[in-house]
C-alpha cells in the first residue's frame, strides 16, 4: 500500500490516477499521524514551496516525514515534494524539510529565448545507477513543469540531470529517499515505469 | 532543451469526438476516449479537449470524458470550451486535466485568465485565440483581428495586442488558431504565428492547417512555435504520430522519439 501525501497541492489525483491504473494499492492520507505504519509514501506536488511547508507543518507530516525516513521508509518526492525534502527553496525564502542537505535556486538563464518555467518534455540522463531508474534508455524524455530545482549540496545524491541551458538534477536521492523533479504520471509509459519500480523498492540503493 | 511538442486537438460534442472545416460542417467521427488512448499510445505529446456542445445542460457529459480520459492517458491534456468561471475551470482540473483552456470567456471577460491564474498557477492557463486576416487598420495594425463564438463574431480587437494583455493577465501559454487556414491542410499560417511567438515570451502552439509533416516542420522552425496542433489528419489517419515526428526528427527538431 502506497500512502500519498494530501496536503492540498495540485496534482494529486493524477498520482492516484497512475497507481490505480497499474493496479498498485494506494491512499491519500491527510495527517501525519498515518504515516506511522506506511510501508511506501509518495509526496507530490505542484505549487508553492512556502505554501507546501505551511500545509506539511499544519498536517503533523514535517515531523512524520522524518520518522518514516529514519526508520527507513521508502519515501518518493515529485515536483514540489521534491523540492521540499532538500534543506532550503529559494521561493519565498522557505526552510525546508532537509531531509537532503542542499538548497532550491531558480533558473537564472542568460538565454531570454528560454522560458521559464520550464515547461514540456526533456531527457533525463542517468548519472548513477539507481533501482528506480533502472528501465531508463537513452534519450528517455519526461514532462516538467517548475521554475525551481532541487540542487543538492553533495553530489552524491544526484541520480539523473537534465539540460536547460545549465545542467541540473532530475532526480536525486539519499538512502531510502528518492525524488524526481519531473512528473512520472504524465510522462507516459516511461513515467508509470518510475512508479511501478517505486513500488517495488525495499529503500535500498 | 526541451523538445518542440506535437499536440492534438479533439473537439467533443455531446460526448462524440466531432470534426469542422472552416469552424462550420461539424460532423461526428467516434470516441473522443479511444481517440485520446490511441493517440497518447502511438506517441501523441499532449492532448486538447474542446467542448463544442451547444446546450451547457450537456456539461457534465463533458466532465465524465475528462475523467476518463484521465484514468488512462498519461500525458498532460487541457479542456476547454464553455468555461466562464475560475470554478467551471475548477471542475475540470479536478476532473483529471492538467490545464484549462479559455478564449472566448476571456475575451468578454479577459480577469478570468488572472482569476484562474492565481488560483491554478499561470502553468494551468492556457488562452486560446480565433485569429482571422483582415486589411490592417489603426484598430488592427498587424491585420489580425480577434474573433469569437466559434469565428462568427469579430471583436476589432488585434492578435497581437490581445497574444501580450493575456500573457500581461497570467496565461502560461496560447493557442493561436488561424480560422483561414483551418481545416485546409494547406499549412499553419506562419506569418501570424511568428509574430505572436516573437511577441510574447510564454509558448506558443501553433493551431489550423496542418495538412503534412512539412507544415509541421515550418512552423515549429520559421513560424517560432514551440508546439504544433493537428486534428484531422489524425482524426481521418492520413498520418500516423511516428511518421510526424520522424520527419522532423529527421531534419534536426527536437522531438521526443521514446515513448
Amino acid at each position: 500500500m502506497i500512502l500519498i501525501i494530501d496536503y492540498k497541492a495540485g496534482n494529486l489525483t493524477s498520482v492516484k490516477r497512475a497507481l490505480d491504473y497499474l493496479e498498485i494499492p494506494n491512499r491519500f492520507v491527510k495527517t501525519g499521524d498515518e504515516l506511522r505504519d506506511a510501508e511506501h509514501i509518495i509526496f507530490p506536488g505542484v505549487g508553492h514551496a512556502g505554501t507546501a511547508m505551511t500545509v506539511l507543518k499544519e498536517r503533523g507530516f514535517d515531523v512524520a516525514l522524518r520518522e518514516a525516513f529514519e526508520r527507513g521508509t521508502p519515501i518518493m518526492g515529485i515536483c514540489v515534494g521534491a523540492q521540499v525534502s532538500l534543506s532550503h527553496s529559494d521561493e519565498g525564502d522557505t526552510p525546508c524539510l532537509n531531509l537532503i542537505e542542499g538548497n532550491c535556486p531558480r533558473f537564472e538563464l542568460t538565454d531570454k529565448s528560454l522560458k521559464v518555467p520550464h515547461m514540456g518534455w526533456n531527457a533525463v540522463t542517468v548519472t548513477q545507477p539507481h533501482p528506480i531508474l533502472q528501465d531508463l534508455q537513452l534519450g528517455d524524455e519526461f514532462y516538467f513543469v517548475h521554475s525551481y530545482y532541487p540542487k543538492p549540496n553533495d553530489p552524491a545524491n544526484i541520480y539523473a540531470t537534465c539540460e536547460y541551458e545549465i545542467t541540473f538534477p532530475a532526480a536525486i536521492g539519499y538512502k531510502n529517499l528518492f525524488a524526481t523533479q519531473f512528473h512520472p504520471e504524465k510522462s507516459g509509459r516511461i513515467g508509470l515505469n518510475i512508479l511501478r519500480n517505486f513500488a517495488r523498492w525495499n529503500g535500498t540503493v | 532543451m526541451l523538445s518542440k511538442r506535437v499536440i492534438s486537438c479533439l473537439d467533443v460534442r455531446d460526448g462524440n469526438l466531432a470534426k469542422s472545416v472552416k469552424f462550420v460542417n461539424t460532423k461526428d467521427i467516434g470516441d473522443p476516449v479511444d481517440a485520446a488512448r490511441r493517440y497518447y499510445e502511438e506517441g501523441l505529446d499532449e492532448l486538447v479537449f474542446y467542448d463544442i456542445t451547444a446546450s451547457s445542460d450537456n456539461r457534465n457529459i463533458m466532465i465524465d470524458v475528462v475523467s476518463q480520459v484521465a484514468s488512462q492517458v498519461f500525458i498532460p491534456f487541457s479542456v476547454g470550451g464553455g468555461l466562464r468561471t475560475v470554478e467551471d475551470c475548477s471542475q475540470v482540473l479536478q476532473a483529471g486535466a492538467e490545464k484549462v483552456n479559455v478564449n472566448t470567456a476571456a475575451v468578454q471577460n479577459p480577469q478570468l485568465i488572472s482569476e484562474a491564474s492565481r488560483a491554478f498557477g499561470a502553468q494551468c492557463v492556457v488562452l486560446s485565440m480565433d485569429v482571422r486576416a483582415v486589411q490592417p487598420t489603426p484598430e488592427i495594425p498587424s491585420g489580425y483581428e480577434i474573433v469569437i463564438r466559434g469565428g462568427r463574431t469579430p471583436m476589432g480587437l488585434d492578435a497581437i495586442e490581445w497574444a501580450k494583455q493575456g500573457e500581461d493577465l497570467g496565461a502560461g501559454e496560447l493557442v493561436v488558431n488561424s480560422i483561414d487556414a483551418d481545416g485546409t491542410k494547406e499549412g499553419y499560417e506562419l506569418k501570424l504565428t511568428r509574430m505572436i511567438a516573437d511577441a510574447v515570451s510564454i509558448p506558443v502552439i501553433a493551431s489550423g492547417g496542418g495538412g503534412k509533416p512539412e507544415h509541421l516542420y515550418d512552423v515549429l522552425t520559421e513560424g517560432h512555435a514551440d508546439a504544433a496542433l493537428v486534428a484531422s489528419i489524425l482524426h481521418y489517419e492520413e498520418y500516423d504520430i511516428r511518421e510526424l515526428k520522424e520527419h522532423l526528427h529527421r531534419r534536426g527538431v527536437k522531438v521526443r522519439m521514446n515513448w
